[in-house]
């Protein structure tokens, strides 16, 4: 498999930091039937950025675009780790050994077990290195 | 002297013999209204000064101040200094609150009023050959007959449109071969997409070149895209009907408005306080009209805001120049202390590109200290999912704004769309403060 079929379009979103706007952008996404399967919310002054790994990007990007929102599409990564005390260290520890740097990261725990995600610097780099490590990547394939 | 001038002899003066020379029409302008006008006497009186007192140029600045509220309180003639039998013709203005103003002008005022004109329209390479389509407003509006005036006398066929029945504005244009236009701004663009419409363009199919636009706020962008999307050149005109009319344009230079000294004397001032501002620094324009009679205006608080340009101009001219009208003096706000207004702002945004032009203005008050916040919509284009650079899109804002205020600001980044936006005059500031 090649390294971009391990790269996943999150969609991004400012928001202004005010009662309401999150509502408004789940409620977007519910009316296009478009599931989140994973989302965080990054806080400066007066302003946020929600982050959301979706089930259907390119529609949720269409539809948030159409009702004003600002949305990007950014590049991370999914690694599945063990549900269990070490997992986050184990993955942490080997993109720190090879010296990539995380720029942002959340995670979920579902029925399958946890899944990290990353915004890494050098998303073709941590491929390898955890590929190398043979911990499993979720292909973007999965988030069409 | 550029090749393309109308009056050599004045608008070649050396600085020092201007100096003398407004002096003088100063001088005689204080004694005129001293004797003639009730309303100023009184005010002269007030102010302890008399006509003799003024014994340089500089002390023009001892003379109290001319305000258009003096306009409406002497409806409709009361500041008139003349029998009326020496009156040629009246303009009005329509009051947009209250009362219209009534200004009215003798034979050597339009004479004046019309060579100020004929001087600008020559300075910026018109001249015998050229056509000049009128589309401002003829009528009791100044604009159309002041530019018709001008137009004429340096020789050029006036094409007298006046506003509106667009189509027919650009057939004529075509047919008759106008090489410019005098109109506002946002009319000009009209007819430009008028004329899209029709299949013509008004840069490739007409013989336009020039554009003598005004009677409205416009900015230096906007003059780059009517440059751009029309093919030609758009020069910036100014002036009131208390001066007279539209009077005083930018030389072929585009860098700031000609005011002939010989007609009019100029300052800059703190709206607040009534000082005197330096070269560069922006205030309220005051003007005394040098020569009129009719109507004389002295150290007249027009309400415009500018700045005065004191370098020479690369057109040899020692007339100073005003820099592009930036917004009304009614329009100020004072925070700290420090005169704000709202359309430095718009001028520092247009300068930063990850934001749109759209902006609003909340002013509270934090125990003594006056806050300013400014609301700014991050374009689409320069949205980041990264945090760090959005907080730098709001510290580039912030310190932009704080160069060109003086007075810290803080920034709010809001979503693309969310601030109100207006169709005419636009309502940007919320002032909060309980004073």
């Amino acid at each position: 498999m090649a390294a971009n079929e391990y790269i996943i379009r999150q969609i991004s979103v400012f928001s202004e930091n005010r009662p309401g706007r999150l509502a408004a952008i789940a409620h977007a996404l519910e009316e296009e039937r478009v599931n989140i399967f994973a989302f965080s919310i990054a806080e400066a002054s007066g302003f946020g950025v929600v982050r959301a790994l979706v089930d259907h990007p390119a529609r949720a990007h269409e539809r948030l675009t159409k009702d004003g929102f600002n949305v990007a599409f950014t590049d991370v990564i999914a690694v599945r780790m063990r549900d269990e005390p070490g997992g986050l260290y184990e993955v942490a520890r080997l993109l720190g050994e090879a010296g990539i740097n995380i720029e942002y990261s959340y995670a979920y725990s579902g029925p399958d077990g946890a899944v990290l995600i990353l915004r890494v610097d050098r998303p073709e780099a941590a491929i390898a290195a955890i590929t190398a490590a043979g911990k499993e990547l979720i292909p973007s394939s999965a988030f069409a | 002297m550029p090749v393309s001038t109308w009056n050599p002899r004045f608008e070649g003066m050396p600085a020092a013999e201007l100096d003398r020379l407004q002096y003088r029409l100063a001088k005689t302008l204080a004694y005129r209204l001293y004797a003639f006008s009730p309303l100023y006497h009184a005010r002269m009186r007030e102010a302890d000064v008399h006509p003799d007192d003024i014994r340089s140029l500089e002390d023009v600045r001892k003379l109290p101040f001319m305000y258009k509220r003096d306009l409406r309180d002497t409806y409709p003639t009361g500041l008139f200094t003349v029998p009326r039998e020496e009156l040629v013709r009246y303009h009005v203005s329509s009051g947009t609150t209250g009362k219209p103003t009534v200004v009215g002008y003798t034979e050597k005022d339009i004479e004046l009023w019309t060579e100020s004109l004929a001087r600008a329209f020559t300075s910026i390479g018109l001249g015998r050959g050229d056509v000049i389509q009128v589309s401002y407003g003829y009528g009791l509006f100044t604009g159309g007959l002041g530019a018709h005036y001008g137009a004429e006398r340096i020789g050029a066929t006036v094409l007298p449109t006046s506003v509106g029945n667009t189509e027919r504005q650009v057939e004529l244009m075509q047919d008759l071969g106008a090489t410019a236009i005098a109109c506002t701004p946002s009319y000009l663009l009209h007819i430009g997409e008028v004329a899209e419409r029709m299949g013509i363009n008004l840069g490739r199919d007409t013989a336009l070149r020039t554009g003598i636009l005004g009677a409205e706020p416009w900015s230096e962008q906007m003059r780059r895209h009517i440059q751009e999307r029309l093919g030609i050149r758009a020069y910036d005109i100014y002036g009131t009907s208390e001066l007279s009319g539209p009077m005083f344009t930018e030389c072929a230079e585009q860098r700031g408005i000609h005011i002939w000294r010989d007609l009019a004397y100029i300052e800059v001032i703190d709206p607040e306080s009534g000082e005197s501002l330096g070269p560069g620094e922006r205030g309220e324009l005051v003007i005394t009209m040098l020569q009129k009679e009719a109507l004389p205006m002295c150290r007249y608080r027009i309400g415009d805001v500018t700045s005065i340009i004191d370098e020479d101009c690369a057109c040899g001219r020692a007339h100073p120049r005003i820099e592009r009208i930036t917004g009304r003096v009614d329009d100020m706000l004072i925070i700290r202390g420090i005169n704000v207004f709202p359309s430095q702002i718009e001028h520092a945004l247009l300068e930063v590109p990850e934001v749109g032009e759209h902006f609003q203005i909340v002013v509270d008050r934090k125990g003594a200290l006056d806050e300013m916040l400014v609301r700014v919509e991050v374009r689409k284009e320069a949205f980041s999912d990264k945090i760090a650079d959005l907080m730098q899109i709001q510290r580039g804002v912030a310190h932009k704004l704080r160069n060109s205020l003086n007075v810290a600001v803080d920034v709010e980044l809001v979503e693309p769309g969310s601030l109100p936006r207006f169709e005419g005059k636009a309502k940007r500031v919320i002032d909060r403060r309980v004073l």
